[in-house]
């Protein structure tokens, strides 16, 4: 323990738990698109599987670790880039950066942005709170909460959807230096696999963000159909 | 005041005398040597080694360098490469050798023995660096490479790709920090010594200026060791670094200390030719190059064709021609002075018409371009960054440059100057490398007095003072002293004519080529003293600079150096009027052969020449240390 | 040519400083940058102006002493080389050209374009090297080590300690400095006995200087001039976690730090 507490005082152990929250997340956000392409099989799958995940309480134990893992990767994300703030206080009159992408210097407002979206998208779908159908109401045949109608028919709304496409692009920003950069804080680095880290820098993030994007746009090209009317 | 030249060197047969004068040092416990406060003037490689070693000895050891760190001190320029008696590559070498090769280099002007202890000594040196971690280049089976350097016939120099100096320097500042961590040595950086504190013919410390601030400081201690490099930059142009001075040895030669062989300076012959007075410095290619390069001039003067036009049978390989057994690799001085030769005769080459070829042609048909990107890629990155030429498809234009003073502060065997308890090492010293230094062995020897010598030699002198003298910077002595560095920095800060001290040092570096560079003749050397002598009246009246004293001020520093320079100057010249002979470096024209090679006087000069300081532009008073043969006697030089 | 220097000039420590733009005449496509600071400094000089102070030495790219920011990237436009290494070919005629001192918490501005770098030194001190004494090692030759490890020990040792990485890093980050220091011993059978001690002491002397962390930003290396590769730092990263496991030393609170100049 005393061993965790020295690792976390100093700036390597706190990037490693930020690469850690930062994986963790980037696992939840797997298991996320998987669970979410049900929507994919219809709202019959789609709803029994959000029941599902309502009701089991492991689950509920999941969702504690990954509120917490979020709140550690966002706050400790603060106090490194406040911390690096400090570490520079006179900035140059024109920094040239000679390789850093635009997604590099702004790691923190595609932070921001992604945390933003994660509330929005939790009063959406979570609370019904944003919704203009109210479609959070619904019900579907069993009783069950109909969040494949929420999901859709809230996607044939252009706007929010468009929202959502824009949260994802930050994720796409954020995670295209996220990744490599973890896999580069837990020493995976190396000569010899270079190759296979540059894989993955960019795989793993397209996938999420492919994956993620393909629902609301599917529900605005109207491939994915609300669900009929009630018999 | 007269002094009595005493080298100290034990007795018994040449092999013996380190081992000997070991065991009768006198020692100081180690519960004692805490209470010694030892300091130590450069961070180089002889001085950071000598701290770090004296401190892990136990002693209180206080450092001080101009630099902002101990690690930018100029051995960081050394590429070549360092030597050792190792015979790893079974090639016939032993210390015997490695001895006779530097004692021959230094064309028996050196003390034999001493080039002994440094031959011996070389061993452990390269057993030592790698302990410490340091990246020797190595060959594939994982042991280590050597590499030939000139003056030599067998291969004995270790390298570290082209950063050899860089990486011993690391090693020494490493241990240094090591004791830095113990809290034994403390390092004192961006001061700059300007005088030595001498208190009853003994040193006991050192005035220095905080650059940042331009704070005089006292500093006592029990005893003083200067390793503050050489005094190449006397010719302005030169492949040392920008702040290479004179100034601390110069400032302990006024305070009493002899100045010996001043004149004893060394020209690389293959440094990158100068390309126009705006040029801040001369940038050397290592010596490692002649092992695969060959260098030649047009057989004819005047022949303007570009290199790969002329035929071989219009080409003159001037090395190989008049040195068949060393061929490109004869000694630095001889190379040098051939250069010169043919470029008098009007068949230098490239604009200026000072420069020679060094060709790599052969060597790429031989070795092939991956190898020899391997051994000189850096090299030809460096040519090609400066000239903007490719040496891979034309060849390299080199001509010679200052490099390396073999003169220095006189000391005995046990490295103490003529001031009691004030020990001089690496090129500071009047070193071991005679008349002429071999490659590869500066290194050697600024180690071996760091390392090996000095840390016992000064334990020596401690024990051998009867009790430990209470430090006192409070002692007239030091407020004296303090006095005259003060007033000599207002006096410059204070300068206001209109020329500015750049100029200065370049025309003081023009006087020292033209009359006492490569060759040096009589009437040149005379008329010399006078232009110097004017030179520093113009310096005096006529500089300028500006800022204070009181602040960061770099154009006060280069300042204090230049005037150091412009007394150094004179006496560096008195010495080279005085001795009339050539040896080494050391080239008069009234002495040499009908062929042009060098002729030494060993009936009247086989001595040390060492100086004593009477007065600016006063002459200075002559001592000699006669040098005797006991193991090999003086030959003439030959590399033909 | 003809080329303005727009300099940053400070009159100490504590003073407010401020560009000010210099004319520089006659300039040379042969001369190199630092060149062109000493023309102008000869000038300033003959109108008993102060001279721009910067740090500068061997003017062959091995000291590691200059340090000038040029247009906004350490050493200049130009890959793998210092300032002292930059010739005015790479500029036109009647460019402005911006050079500031190096700037980080850690690296306070002397005076101009000079700052106090001995935070790296520092940690030099607190692991940079192997304890051996004169006249202890064993023959050199039973040491045997391939020669690839030699080689890359080698590149991770040529860093000059130009603080560069620092200067170019947006987190002011000494990673690549404490990476490359670590990894050259790391990469010796001669550095093993000290290695857990060696990363620990550096990294946590690293953070007490006021060094950013590493954010694995890789402007370090672009702006090297040793060009030595980010890969050591994800080999500080992976021996430091090692050692924060494995060492007895890190079960114990650490150590306090007692640094004098
Ligand atoms: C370009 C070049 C390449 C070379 N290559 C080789 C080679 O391959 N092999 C070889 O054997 N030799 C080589 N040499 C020679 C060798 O590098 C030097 O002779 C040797 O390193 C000198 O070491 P040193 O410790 O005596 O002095 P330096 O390394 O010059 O150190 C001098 C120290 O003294 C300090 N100092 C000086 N004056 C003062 C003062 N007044 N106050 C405070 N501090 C002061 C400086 O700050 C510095 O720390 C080369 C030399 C040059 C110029
Ligand atoms: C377009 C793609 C997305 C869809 C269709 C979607 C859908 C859903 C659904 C249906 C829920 C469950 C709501 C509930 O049952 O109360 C949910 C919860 C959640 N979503 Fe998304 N989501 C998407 C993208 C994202 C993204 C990009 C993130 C993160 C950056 C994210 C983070 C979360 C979080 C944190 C929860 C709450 C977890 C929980 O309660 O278990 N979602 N999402
Ligand atoms: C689902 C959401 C998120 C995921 C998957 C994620 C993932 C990651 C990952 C893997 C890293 C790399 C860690 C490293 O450099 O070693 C990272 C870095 C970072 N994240 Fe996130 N992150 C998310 C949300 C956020 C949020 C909400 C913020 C803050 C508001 C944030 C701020 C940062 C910052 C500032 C960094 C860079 C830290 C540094 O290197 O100094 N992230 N993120
Ligand atoms: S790592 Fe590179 S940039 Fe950093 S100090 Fe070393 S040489 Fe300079
Ligand atoms: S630029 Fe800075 S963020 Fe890390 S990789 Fe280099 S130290
Ligand atoms: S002056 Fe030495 S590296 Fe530039």
């Amino acid at each position: 323990m005393r061993r965790l507490i020295r690792l976390a005082r100093t700036s390597i152990g706190r990037k490693l738990l930020m690469a850690l929250s930062g994986l963790l997340l980037v696992l939840f956000l797997t298991a996320h698109l998987l669970g979410n392409l049900k929507v994919l099989q219809g709202p019959e799958a789609f709803n029994a599987y959000a029941a599902w995940l309502q009701g089991h309480p492991v689950l509920w134990v999941m969702r504690l670790g990954l509120l917490l893992v979020f709140v550690l990767h966002t706050g400790l994300g603060i106090h490194l880039a406040l911390a690096n703030r400090a570490a520079r206080p006179l900035a140059y009159v024109h920094p040239a950066s000679v390789q850093m992408s635009l997604a590099e210097r702004h790691i923190m407002l595609s932070g921001v942005v992604v945390l933003a979206f994660v509330v929005y998208h939790l009063l959406h779908l979570t609370f019904g709170a944003i919704d203009p159908t109210h479609s959070a109401q619904l019900v579907d045949a069993q009783g069950r909460a109909d969040v494949y109608a929420r999901v859709v028919t809230g996607f044939r709304n252009p706007w929010l959807a468009a929202s959502y496409l824009l949260a994802l692009l930050a994720l796409a920003a954020h995670l295209t230096h996220a990744v490599r950069s973890a896999l580069q804080t837990l020493g995976a680095s190396h000569e010899s696999h270079q190759a296979v880290i540059e894989l993955l820098a960019r795989a793993v993030p397209a996938a999420l963000v492919v994956g993620f994007a393909a629902i609301p746009l599917l529900a605005l090209l109207g491939v994915l159909e609300p669900p009929g009317p009630r018999p | 005041m007269t002094i009595d030249l005493d080298p100290r060197i034990p007795g018994g047969p040449v092999h013996e005398k380190w081992a000997r004068r070991v065991n009768d040092l006198g020692l100081v416990s180690p519960a004692n040597r805490r209470r010694y406060r030892i300091l130590v003037v450069g961070t180089g490689l002889a001085g950071a080694s000598a701290a770090a070693t004296l401190a892990g000895l136990g002693y209180q050891v206080e450092c001080f360098t101009f630099h902002d760190s101990p690690r930018r001190a100029h051995s960081v320029a050394a590429q070549g490469g360092i030597n050792a008696a190792k015979n790893y590559q079974n090639d016939g070498d032993s210390v015997e050798r490695l001895f006779r090769d530097t004692l021959k280099g230094g064309d028996f002007r050196s003390r034999e023995a001493s080039v002994y202890r440094l031959a011996a000594l070389s061993n452990a040196i390269i057993d030592h660096c790698v302990a410490q971690g340091i990246p020797f280049t190595r060959e594939y089976g994982g042991l280590l490479a050597n590499r030939s350097f000139g003056g030599a016939q067998v291969s004995r120099t270790f390298y570290v790709r082209g950063q050899t100096g860089q990486q011993l320097l690391l090693g020494c500042y490493g241990a240094l920090s090591r004791q830095i961590l113990a809290r034994r040595a403390r390092v004192h950086a961006r001061r700059e010594m300007l005088d030595v504190v001498v208190r009853d013919g003994r040193a006991c410390g050192i005035i220095t200026r905080r650059l940042v601030d331009g704070a005089v400081e006292r500093h006592a201690g029990h005893a003083v060791v200067l390793a503050t490099g050489g005094y190449s930059n006397v010719f302005h142009f030169s492949t040392n670094a920008m702040a290479c001075n004179v100034t601390a040895a110069y400032r302990a030669y006024k305070r009493g200390a002899l100045f010996a062989n001043p004149c004893f300076t060394q020209i690389h012959p293959t440094c990158i030719p100068l390309t126009g007075e705006h040029q801040s410095k001369l940038t050397l290619m290592s010596e490692s190059l002649r092992n695969d390069g060959r260098v030649w001039v047009p057989a004819r003067a005047g022949d303007s064709r570009p290199p790969a036009q002329i035929p071989e049978s219009d080409r003159d390989y001037f090395l190989e021609r008049r040195y068949p057994a060393f061929g490109n690799l004869a000694p630095r001085d001889i190379a040098s002075r051939a250069v010169k030769q043919v470029c008098d005769e009007g068949r230098g080459v490239g604009p200026l018409g000072r420069g020679v070829y060094l060709d790599f042609a052969d060597a790429f048909g031989r070795i092939g371009e991956e190898e020899m990107q391997a051994r000189y890629g850096n090299l030809f990155e460096m040519y090609q960054r400066i000239t903007d030429e490719d040496p891979r498809c034309a060849p390299m234009r080199i001509y010679p440059a200052a490099h390396y003073t073999m003169g220095g502060l006189w000391v005995d065997y046990d490295l103490m100057s003529s001031i009691p308890g004030l020990f001089v090492i690496g090129e500071a010293n009047f070193s071991d490398h005679g008349a002429n230094r071999l490659g590869a062995s500066a290194l050697m020897q600024g180690l071996a007095d760091g390392y090996f010598i000095v840390p016992l030699t000064v334990g020596d002198y401690l024990a051998s003072s009867t009790s430990v003298a209470a430090l006192d910077e409070t002692l007239p002595e030091f407020a004296a002293a303090e006095r005259d560095v003060r007033r000599r920095l207002q006096r410059l800060a204070g300068l206001c004519g209109d020329e500015p001290v750049e100029q200065i040092h370049r025309a003081l570096g023009h006087i020292m080529w033209e009359r006492c560079g490569m060759t040096r003749g009589a009437p040149g050397l005379v008329s010399a003293l006078d232009e110097i002598a004017a030179l520093r009246e113009r310096f005096w009246s006529r500089a300028r600079l500006g800022g204070g004293a009181s602040v960061l001020n770099i154009a006060l520093e280069k300042a204090g150096r230049v005037a150091d320079f412009l007394e150094f100057a004179e006496l560096l010249v008195v010495d080279a009027l005085t001795r009339e002979e050539s040896c080494g470096g050391h080239f008069r024209e009234e002495h040499q052969s009908a062929d042009g090679e060098a002729v030494r006087d060993d009936e009247n000069f086989s001595h040390i020449a060492a100086w004593q300081f009477r007065g600016v532009g006063a002459a200075p008073a002559l001592y000699r240390e006669d040098l005797a043969f006991e193991t090999l006697q003086p030959t003439e030089r030959s590399y033909r | 040519m003809n080329v303005t220097l727009r300099v940053w000039r400070q009159a100490g420590r504590d003073s407010p400083g401020r560009l000010v733009d210099y004319r520089v005449a006659d300039v040379h496509a042969d001369m190199s940058f630092l060149e062109v600071l000493d023309q102008l400094n000869e000038q300033l000089a003959q109108r008993g102006e102060e001279p721009i102070a910067f740090d500068h030495d061997c003017r062959e790219g091995i000291c590691g002493s200059c340090s000038l920011m040029i247009d906004g990237v350490p050493h200049g436009p130009e890959r793998g080389i210092t300032a002292c290494q930059l010739y005015m070919r790479r500029f036109h005629d009647g460019q402005t050209i911006l050079v500031e001192p190096w700037r980080a918490a850690a690296f306070g501005v002397i005076r101009d374009l000079v700052v106090d770098r001995s935070a790296l030194d520092r940690l030099m001190h607190a692991g940079g090297y192997v304890s051996v004494n004169p006249g202890s090692a064993p023959d050199a030759s039973t040491t045997v080590i391939a020669k690839e490890k030699a080689d890359t020990a080698f590149l991770a040792a040529s860093c000059i300690g130009c603080g560069a990485c620092v200067a170019a890093c947006p987190n002011a980050s000494a990673m690549l400095f404490v990476a490359a220091k670590a990894s050259h011993l790391a990469l010796l059978p001669q550095g093993q006995p000290e290695h857990a001690h060696r990363v620990i002491a550096m990294v946590e002397a690293m953070d007490r200087e006021g060094f950013g962390s590493c954010s694995n930003n890789y402007e370090c290396a672009a702006a090297c001039p040793k060009s030595i590769p980010v890969r050591f730092i994800a080999r500080l990263n992976r021996a430091f976690l090692h050692a924060a496991l494995t060492s007895r030393e890190f079960a114990r609170p650490p150590p306090h730090a007692h640094f004098e100049s």
